[in-house]
C-alpha cells in the first residue's frame, strides 16, 4: 500500500498501511482514518475520500455516508483552532450559553464560522463530558472547563499567538 | 486534567488508584496491577463468571443489566470468533466520568478487558472512546503498548498459552454509537444505526461473532472485584444493586464533580451534603438522576437511595450517574428544549418515530419557549413524546419521549406561563443577575 | 422447514416455522401494513408500520421482522395498533408536502393510502415544511426529497437486487436524505427500479412523471419488445387523438417470468411508438424517384400486382424474404408461409442472432431451461455472452437466486463481466479458447491450458448435481452440439441458447430459413406442411440472407419482401446492389432499408399488436395489443392483403372459417377490450370460440399448435398471459448448414435499429459520453 501515490505524508499513509491490519475487516479503519486524515489536511477533500476508499476498498458513495453520519468529520474546511462550545444542560446551567455568545462577540463569527484570517472557527456542540467541569469548550481536542467569560478571552489569546509563530 | 471529587463518604473502589500515577504499568503493578487476570486464569471461565454474579455488578452504562448474567449468555462454543467490547462513548448530558477512568486508571480497563475476554474465550478486545476524547486514546494507545510489552498482551499473556489483543480507537461524534449495536456498526466502519435484535449481541455481535459489550466503568470494575473479594463488594452496595458508582453532579449545586459513593446513597444526602446545597440560597426545583435520559424529579421525589431499582420505584431511572440539579431560576420549557434539541440532532434517522419524533417535538418546544404557542400544543407535545415511546427502533426514542412527558407532567403550569405570546417569565430573572460559575 | 400453527386475529394459521409473520399473514390474506418492508430485500424495521401486538410481550412488535413460532398469538389490528400508525402517519406527513393532486404516485401512493386507512389527514403541527427543489440524477431519475419517506426500498433494490450501489444514505436525523452517487447525478444502469418500487412520489421517471394522472390509464400487460428475454410489462395507454398512447412502462404485475424485474429498455424505451417522424401513410417510389404517399389501396395493389408479376415471370426464386426478430409467431409463421404457398419460394431467411437450429438439434425437447428455472437453480454455468449488458433479465434471475437461494454461480469468460460478481467461481479463458473450454470440462487436459482455476472449476461443475448451462453467441454449430454431449455426461443438466431480440427465437421457430420449415423441418421433407400448404411447396433450400443480396447485386432479385427488418444498415450493404430489385418494406421509419424501397408500408410494433412470441429459453407469451396509431398496420394484415392482391386464396392462407377454427374475441384488443377478454378467455379454454377475421393471429396460432408439436401447450394459461415453456423436439439432420449468426452486440442501452429510435435511449447515451471518456 505505502508504495501507491498518497496525498498524505509518509508518517500518515505509513500509519493508514498498519492502521487497516489491525481489524478483521480492513473497513473497520473507516473512521479512524478519516479522523487522522481531518486532523492532517484540515478537512475531507474528495481526494482524501478517494484515497480513504481506495485504501479500505469501498465506494466513494460509502466513504460520503459515513463521513455525513459523525459530526466531528467535515466535508469544508474550518479555522486553525476549531471553537467547540457546549450548550447541552449540565454547561447550559452554568453559563454555556453566555460562553457560546461571548465567543461569538470576541470572535465576530456566527456559529459554525470561521474568521477572516482563518485563524478561529467557532461551533455550538452537544454535551462534550465535562459536565461536572461546566461550562465548558474544546478547542480542536483540548478541553477547557469551568469557563468564564475572563478565561475565555486568555484561552483565545493563548491561541492566536499560537496561530502567530 | 479532570479530577476526581472527594467527601468522607465516598468509598473508592474504581477510583482506588486515581491520581497515584497508575498510568505507568510499574506504578499500577504496585497497586496490585494485573494479579486480578491472574487471578482469573487459574478460575476459569466459569469460575469468574460466578464471581461476577456474587459481586451483583449491574452495568452502569445505563440499563443496569446484570453483568455475569450477560456474560453467561455468550455460547460456550461458537463458529465465528468472540470479541470484548468496551463502551467509551460516554455521551449521555450530564455523564463525564468514564473520562476519569481512562485519564487516571487505563490499565484497569484494559485488566478488566482480559478477565471479560478469559470468561468468555475470546481472543480479541476492543476499546471505543468517544471521537472527543482523543487525548484518552493517546493514553490508552500508551498503556495497551505498556501491556504488550510486558507479556500481558498478544501471544501467550501470562506465560498461559492463551493470546489476547486489545485494539483501541475512537468514534467521530455521535450519541446513538453509544447505543450498543450501533457501536458494532460503528466500529465496522459503517453508520451507527442500530441493528435488528434479536439476535442480541451475545450471540451474533461484531463480525457477526458472539460478543459482549460493557460500558467502561463496569469493566474497570472488574479487576477490583477481584481484588477486593467478589462478596465483600457487594456489600458495599444496597440490595441487589452491588458495589459503588462514579456519580457526576452538575448544574446548580456549590461542588459538582464526580463522586464515587456506595451504590444506594441518598439522592438528598448527594446533593446537600457531598455536593454542599444549592449556590447562593436558592431553592431547588428539580433533579435529572441519570442523565438527560431519565425523567426528572421534583424536590419532594430526592428522598431515595441512589440504585437502579429505588429510583425506578421513584418513577425514573438510575441511567448513567449524571445526576443534574436545577435551581428555581431554571426555565424548564428552556430545560426540555435544550434536551429535545440534543436527541433531534443526534436521532440516526433510521425509523420514523424518532426521525421525525424529535425533529417536532423541538420545533414545538421552540414555539412555546418563544410564546408563538397555545394550551392544545402542550397536549401535542405530550401526545407526540407518548406516541414515540416504546414504538422506535431503538431506546433513543423512549431517552427523548420519558423526560419530555414528565417534564410536561411535573411542570405543566410553567408551560402554560409562556403561552399566548408571554414568552419565557425566567429570561428578565436571568438578566438581572450573572451566570453562576 | 417444519410447519408451525399460531394465532392471528383468532384465526388458526399455519406456516412454515421461520416464516416472517407479515409474510405468513399475506399468505393467508391478512395485510399488514409496511412501508421499509418489501419481499425478498432485507429487513429494516424503520417505518414501523407494521408494528403488531404478540401475546406477553410488553411492546408492540415489527411483524416484518418476526418469525412465526408455534403457538404465537398475534392481534394485527387494534385501537393500540391503529393508534400507533396513525401516530407514524402524522409524523411523516408533518414534513410531507401535500401536492398529491400534482404528484406522479397521487392515486397509488402508499402514503395516501395509509393516511385514508388511519385517518391522520388533520396536520398537527402548524411549523412550515422545508421545501427542497426536485433534483435530475439521470434522464431517467428524479427525485423530490421532501417527499421521501425514507423506507430505504430504493437503496436496498439498487444494492442487493441490482448489484449497482448507486444510492446511499446519508445525514442523520431528520437531515437524511437518499444520495446518488455522483453527489448531483447518478452513474449507473437507469433500470428505474428505485422508481418503481418507491411507495410514494419522490422519485419518479424522465419519461412519466407530470404527464398524466394514474386513473387516466389503462394497464395492459404484455412483452418487452428489446432483447430476447422477454420480460412481462405493463404498458400504461391513454387516448390520444391519433389512437392510445403509451405513457408508461413499468412492473406492476410481479407474475411475469422476470418477477419484479425491468431493465432501462422494459421500462422506458417504448417512446418510439410515438415519434413524430413515423409514417403514417403508405409510400411508393414515383417516376421522379421520390416516395410520395398514396392511399392504402393503390399501395397494396401496386405492390401485389408487381410481386405477382414478377413471379410469372421470373418465377417464386427471383424473389427474396426477409423477416423479423421482432413481430409475432403467427407473423413470422404466416410470412414463410406466404413465401412459400403464395410466392413460392425458399428465399426466405432474418437477421440471426443465435444457432437455434443446432441448439434444437443438439438438445433434448425437455432440457431446455426457462427463464424461471433460474431464481431457484441449485447451479448455474454461464459460458460467454455478458448476461448484465445483453440479458438483463436473465442476470437478474440469476443474480435473485444467488442472493435468496443460494444458487452456486460460474462463469467462464474471456472478459471481466459483472456476473462473475456474484459468481462462486470465476475462471477467465482466451476468446478463442470456448471451444477448448468445453473439451477441457469433458476431461480432455490438451484442449486448453486451464490451471490450477480451471482444475478447480472443473471439479467444482463435476460435483452439482444440477446444472443450467447458458452460453451466448460464441457458440454455433458444432460447439453447441459439442457443449450439449459434455451436459449430458453430467445429471440433470438444462441448457439456454442466447439470442437477441423479443421474438428471435420465434422467428427460428416459425422457419424463417431458406433450407427450414417451422420447427425446424427440413424443407427436404415438408411432410405435414406439404399436406396442409398443398402440394405446391418448393423443395429446395433457397437463398440465404446473404445469398439473397448476392443475387440482388447480379440482377438476378426480382423483388425483395422485408418485414420489420433492417439489413442493409445491418449488413452494410450498398444501396447500388438493390437498383435493379423492387423492395418492399414494412416498418414504423425509414431506415436504411426503407430508404432504398419501391414501396413503404407504415407497420404497427408489437405494442400494437397481438399474438403469441418466445423469449430465448423457449418460453412462449401472448403479448396484447396495448396501444394504437391511426395509419399503421399490423404486418400480419399487411401479409395477408398482399396475398390477396396477388389473387391468392386468403382462406388457405389464414385458415379462418374452417372446422374447429377459434378465433379473437376480444383478448387481441388489450386495451380496449375489457370484459371481452375474460370471454375470450373462459371460451378458448372450451374450445367454444366462433369463427372470425382473417386477420385473426389465432386462427393462424391453430395451425401453428397442430403442426409444431412443440407449440402445443395450454391454451387457457396462455389467454390468461401466463408464460408457457415449450418443449423443443429434436429434429435430425437440420444443424449442418451456412454459420450466419451475427450478433447484435447490443448493450443496456442500444436495441439494434429500433433502440436509435428511442429518445429516452439516446439521451442515457448522450449523458453517459463524458463518464465513460473520464472513467478508467
Ligand atoms: C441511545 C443510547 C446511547 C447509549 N450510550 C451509551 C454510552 O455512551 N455509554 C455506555 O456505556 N452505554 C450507552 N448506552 C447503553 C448501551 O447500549 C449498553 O447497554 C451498555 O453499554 C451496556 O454496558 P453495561 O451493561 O456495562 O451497562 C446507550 C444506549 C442507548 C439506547
Ligand atoms: S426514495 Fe422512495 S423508495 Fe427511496 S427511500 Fe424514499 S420513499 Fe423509499
Ligand atoms: S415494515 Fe416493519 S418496520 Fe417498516
Amino acid at each position: 500500500m505505502s508504495t501507491q501515490a498518497t496525498i498524505f505524508s509518509p508518517e500518515l499513509a505509513a500509519r493508514f498501511d498498519k492502521l487497516v491490519t489491525l481489524y478483521p475487516v480492513k473497513r473497520s479503519a473507516l473512521v479512524p482514518m478519516l479522523l487522522y486524515a481531518q486532523d492532517e489536511v484540515g478537512y475531507l477533500s474528495d481526494a482524501v475520500i478517494a484515497e480513504v476508499a481506495g485504501r479500505v476498498g469501498i465506494s466513494e458513495l460509502d466513504v460520503r455516508n459515513v463521513i455525513s453520519y459523525y459530526s466531528l468529520l467535515r466535508t469544508k474546511p474550518a479555522g486553525k483552532y476549531h471553537v467547540q462550545v457546549c450548550t447541552n444542560i449540565s454547561c447550559m446551567l452554568r453559563g454555556g450559553n453566555e460562553i457560546l455568545e461571548h465567543c461569538k462577540k470576541t470572535l465576530g463569527v456566527a456559529n459554525k464560522g470561521v474568521t477572516a484570517d482563518g485563524v478561529f472557527s467557532l461551533e455550538e456542540v452537544e454535551c462534550i463530558g465535562a459536565c461536572s467541569w461546566a461550562p465548558a469548550a474544546q478547542v480542536n481536542y483540548d478541553f477547557h472547563e469551568n469557563l468564564t467569560p475572563e478565561s475565555v478571552d486568555k484561552v483565545l489569546a493563548d491561541y492566536r499567538s499560537k496561530a502567530g509563530q | 486534567m479532570a479530577t476526581l471529587s472527594t467527601h468522607p463518604d465516598c468509598v473508592p473502589v474504581v477510583s482506588w488508584r486515581f491520581g497515584k500515577g497508575a498510568t505507568s504499568i510499574d506504578k499500577y503493578l504496585e497497586l496490585a496491577g494485573y494479579e486480578s487476570a491472574r487471578k482469573c486464569l487459574a478460575l476459569g471461565p466459569d469460575g469468574i463468571i460466578n464471581e461476577m454474579k456474587t459481586s451483583g455488578l449491574r452495568g452502569r452504562g445505563g440499563a443496569g443489566f446484570p453483568t455475569g448474567l450477560k456474560w453467561s449468555f455468550v455460547p460456550k462454543q461458537a463458529p465465528k470468533p468472540k470479541y470484548v467490547l468496551v463502551n467509551g462513548d460516554e455521551s449521555e448530558p450530564g455523564t463525564c466520568k468514564d473520562r476519569l477512568i481512562f485519564e487516571h486508571d487505563p490499565h484497569a480497563v484494559i485488566e478488566g478487558v482480559i478477565i471479560a475476554g478469559l470468561a468468555i474465550q475470546a481472543k480479541m478486545g476492543f476499546i471505543y472512546l468517544r471521537g472527543e476524547y482523543r487525548y484518552l486514546l493517546k493514553i490508552m494507545e500508551r498503556a495497551v503498548e505498556e501491556a504488550y510489552e510486558k507479556g500481558f498482551l498478544g501471544r501467550n499473556i501470562f506465560g498461559s498459552g492463551i493470546d489476547f489483543d486489545i485494539v483501541t480507537q475512537t468514534g467521530a461524534g455521535a450519541y446513538e454509537v453509544g447505543e450498543e449495536s450501533a457501536l458494532m456498526e460503528s466500529l465496522e466502519g459503517k453508520r451507527g444505526i442500530p441493528r435488528i435484535r434479536p439476535p442480541f449481541p451475545a450471540v451474533v455481535g461484531l463480525y457477526g461473532g458472539p460478543t459482549i459489550i460493557n460500558n467502561a466503568e463496569t469493566i474497570a470494575t472488574v479487576p477490583h472485584i477481584f481484588r477486593i473479594g467478589a462478596a465483600d463488594y457487594a456489600k458495599i452496595g444496597s440490595e441487589r444493586n452491588g458495589g459503588t458508582r462514579l456519580f457526576c453532579l452538575s448544574g446548580c449545586v456549590e461542588r459538582p464533580g464526580v463522586y464515587e459513593l456506595p451504590m444506594g446513597y441518598n439522592l438528598k444526602k448527594m446533593i446537600y451534603e457531598v455536593g454542599g446545597g444549592i449556590p447562593n440560597g436558592k431553592k431547588l426545583k428539580a433533579v435529572v438522576p441519570g442523565g438527560s435520559s431519565t425523567p426528572a424529579l421534583l424536590p419532594e421525589e430526592i428522598d431515595i437511595g441512589m440504585d437502579f431499582d429505588q429510583v425506578g420505584k421513584a418513577g425514573s431511572m438510575l441511567g448513567s450517574g449524571g445526576v443534574v440539579v436545577l435551581d428555581e431560576s431554571v426555565c424548564m420549557v428552556e430545560f426540555a428544549l435544550r434536551t429535545m434539541k440534543f436527541y433531534a440532532h443526534e436521532s440516526c434517522g433510521w425509523c420514523i418515530p424518532c426521525r421525525e419524533g424529535t425533529d417536532w417535538l423541538k420545533k414545538s418546544l421552540t414555539r412555546i419557549h418563544e410564546g408563538g404557542a397555545v394550551d392544545k400544543d402542550i397536549d401535542n407535545i405530550r401526545y407526540l413524546a407518548e406516541n414515540m415511546l416504546g414504538r422506535t427502533f431503538c431506546p433513543l426514542g423512549d431517552a427523548a419521549a420519558m423526560p419530555t412527558i414528565a417534564f410536561v407532567k411535573k411542570f405543566r403550569k410553567e408551560f402554560e406561563d409562556h403561552l399566548e405570546g408571554r414568552g419565557c417569565p425566567y429570561h428578565h430573572a436571568r438578566e438581572a443577575e450573572p451566570a453562576l460559575v | 422447514m417444519a410447519d408451525v400453527t399460531f394465532t392471528v386475529d383468532g384465526k388458526k394459521l399455519t406456516a412454515p416455522a421461520g416464516t416472517l409473520l407479515i409474510e405468513a399473514c399475506r399468505a393467508h390474506g391478512i395485510e399488514i401494513p409496511a412501508f421499509c418492508y418489501y419481499p425478498g430485500l432485507s429487513l429494516q424495521a424503520a417505518c414501523r408500520m407494521c408494528v403488531v401486538r404478540l401475546e406477553k410481550v410488553p411492546k408492540l412488535q415489527t411483524a416484518c421482522t418476526t418469525p412465526v413460532a408455534e403457538g404465537m398469538v398475534v392481534t394485527t389490528e387494534s385501537p393500540e395498533i391503529a393508534q400507533a400508525r396513525k401516530a407514524t402517519i402524522e409524523l411523516l406527513l408533518g414534513n410531507h408536502p401535500l401536492d398529491c393532486p400534482v404528484c406522479d404516485a397521487g392515486g397509488e401512493c402508499e402514503l395516501q393510502d395509509m393516511t385514508f386507512k388511519y385517518g391522520a389527514a388533520e396536520s398537527k403541527f402548524v411549523e412550515i415544511k422545508q421545501h427542497r427543489d426536485e433534483q435530475q440524477w439521470s434522464p431517467v431519475v428524479f427525485f423530490d426529497r421532501p417527499r421521501c419517506i425514507l423506507c430505504y426500498r430504493c437503496v436496498r433494490v439498487c444494492g442487493e437486487g441490482m448489484d449497482v450501489w448507486a444510492l446511499g444514505i446519508q445525514n442523520r436525523g431528520a437531515g437524511s436524505v437518499i444520495a446518488p452517487n455522483k453527489q448531483d447525478h447518478l452513474d449507473c444502469e437507469e433500470c428505474g427500479m428505485c422508481i418503481d418500487i418507491c411507495p410514494v412520489g419522490a422519485l419518479t421517471s424522465g419519461t412519466y412523471r407530470y404527464k398524466t394522472r394514474p386513473w387516466e390509464m389503462s394497464h395492459v400487460g404484455t412483452v418487452c419488445t428489446h432483447c430476447g428475454d422477454g420480460c412481462k410489462t405493463t404498458l400504461g395507454v391513454r387516448r390520444a387523438n391519433d389512437g392510445m398512447e403509451i405513457v408508461r412502462g413499468d412492473n406492476r404485475d410481479k407474475s411475469g417470468i422476470n418477477g419484479d424485474f425491468l431493465c432501462i429498455k422494459g421500462r422506458y424505451a417504448f417512446d418510439f411508438a410515438a415519434r413524430e417522424d413515423r409514417i403514417t401513410q403508405p409510400l411508393i417510389r414515383k417516376e421522379d424517384g421520390k416516395l410520395t404517399p398514396v392511399s392504402w389501396d393503390e399501395a397494396i395493389r401496386f405492390a401485389g400486382e408487381k410481386l405477382r408479376e414478377i413471379r410469372e415471370s421470373r418465377g417464386g426464386s427471383a424473389i427474396g424474404v426477409i423477416g423479423s426478430n421482432r413481430t409475432t409467431n403467427e407473423e413470422s409463421y404466416l410470412l414463410q408461409k406466404f413465401a412459400r404457398t403464395v410466392l413460392g419460394t425458399n428465399n426466405v431467411d432474418h437477421h440471426r442472432t443465435a444457432d437455434y437450429p443446432a441448439f434444437a438439434a443438439a438438445v433434448k425437447g425437455s432440457s431446455e431451461a426457462s427463464l424461471r428455472d433460474f431464481v431457484s437453480a441449485k447451479a448455474v454455468l454461464v459460458i460467454g455472452g455478458d448476461p448484465t449488458e445483453q440479458h438483463p433479465g436473465l442476470a437478474w434471475q440469476i443474480r435473485t437466486g444467488v442472493r435468496l437461494h443460494g444458487t452456486r454461480l460460474y462463469v467462464a469468460n474471456h472478459e471481466l463481466i459483472k456476473l462473475r460478481r456474484q459468481a462462486t467461481s470465476f475462471l477467465q479463458i482466451r476468446e478463442n479458447d470456448y471451444a477448448g473450454l468445453i473439451s477441457y470440462l469433458g476431461g480432455d487436459d490438451r484442449a486448453m491450458a486451464g490451471g490450477p482455476n480451471g482444475e478447480a472449476f472443473r471439479e467444482a461443475i463435476r460435483k452439482e448435481e444440477s446444472l443450467l448451462v447458458v452460453f451466448g453467441a460464441e457458440f454455433r454449430g458444432r460447439e453447441i452440439a459439442a457443449l450439449v454431449q459434455f451436459g449430458a455426461a453430467l445429471p440433470n443438466v438444462k441448457f439456454a441458447c442466447l439470442g437477441d431480440y423479443a421474438n428471435s427465437r420465434g422467428a427460428a421457430d416459425m422457419g424463417l430459413y431458406p433450407d427450414l420449415l417451422p420447427g425446424y423441418v427440413p424443407v427436404a421433407s415438408a411432410g405435414a406442411f406439404a399436406e396442409e400448404y398443398g402440394a405446391s411447396l418448393p423443395a429446395a433450400p433457397g437463398l440465404d440472407l446473404v445469398q439473397m443480396f448476392d443475387a440482388a447485386g447480379r440482377g438476378e432479385l426480382g423483388a425483395l419482401y422485408v418485414v420489420g427488418a433492417n439489413p442493409v444498415s445491418r449488413y452494410g450493404i450498398d444501396p447500388a446492389t438493390l437498383r435493379k430489385t423492387f423492395v418492399i418494406v414494412q416498418d414504423m421509419f425509414l431506415t436504411e432499408t426503407a430508404q432504398v424501397a419501391s414501396v413503404v408500408l407504415p407497420a404497427a410494433n408489437l405494442y400494437e399488436k397481438s399474438g403469441t412470441v418466445s423469449n430465448t429459453f423457449g418460453d412462449l407469451q401472448m403479448v396484447k395489443k396495448a396501444a394504437d396509431k391511426a395509419g399503421v398496420r399490423t404486418d400480419f394484415e399487411l401479409i395477408v392483403r398482399l396475398a390477396d392482391a396477388m389473387g391468392a386464396d386468403v382462406k388457405k392462407l389464414v385458415p379462418f372459417g374452417k372446422g374447429g377454427v377459434r378465433a379473437d374475441l376480444g383478448q387481441a384488443r388489450g386495451a380496449q377490450s375489457g370484459e371481452a377478454d375474460r370471454h375470450g378467455v373462459w371460451l378458448a379454454a372450451h374450445h367454444l370460440e366462433p369463427k372470425l377475421s382473417p386477420f385473426d393471429p389465432f386462427a393462424i396460432f391453430d395451425e401453428i399448435q397442430r403442426l409444431v408439436p412443440a407449440y402445443d401447450v395450454p391454451r387457457l394459461d396462455l389467454l390468461a398471459g401466463n408464460d408457457q415453456h415449450l418443449r423443443l423436439v429434436q429434429i435430425e439432420g437440420a444443424s449442418v448448414h451456412r454459420d450466419l449468426v451475427l450478433p447484435s452486440d447490443d448493450t443496456l442501452f442500444t436495441s439494434g435499429t429500433l433502440g436509435r429510435y428511442s429518445r429516452m435511449l439516446s439521451s442515457v447515451l448522450e449523458s453517459r459520453k463524458p463518464a465513460e471518456t473520464a472513467a478508467d
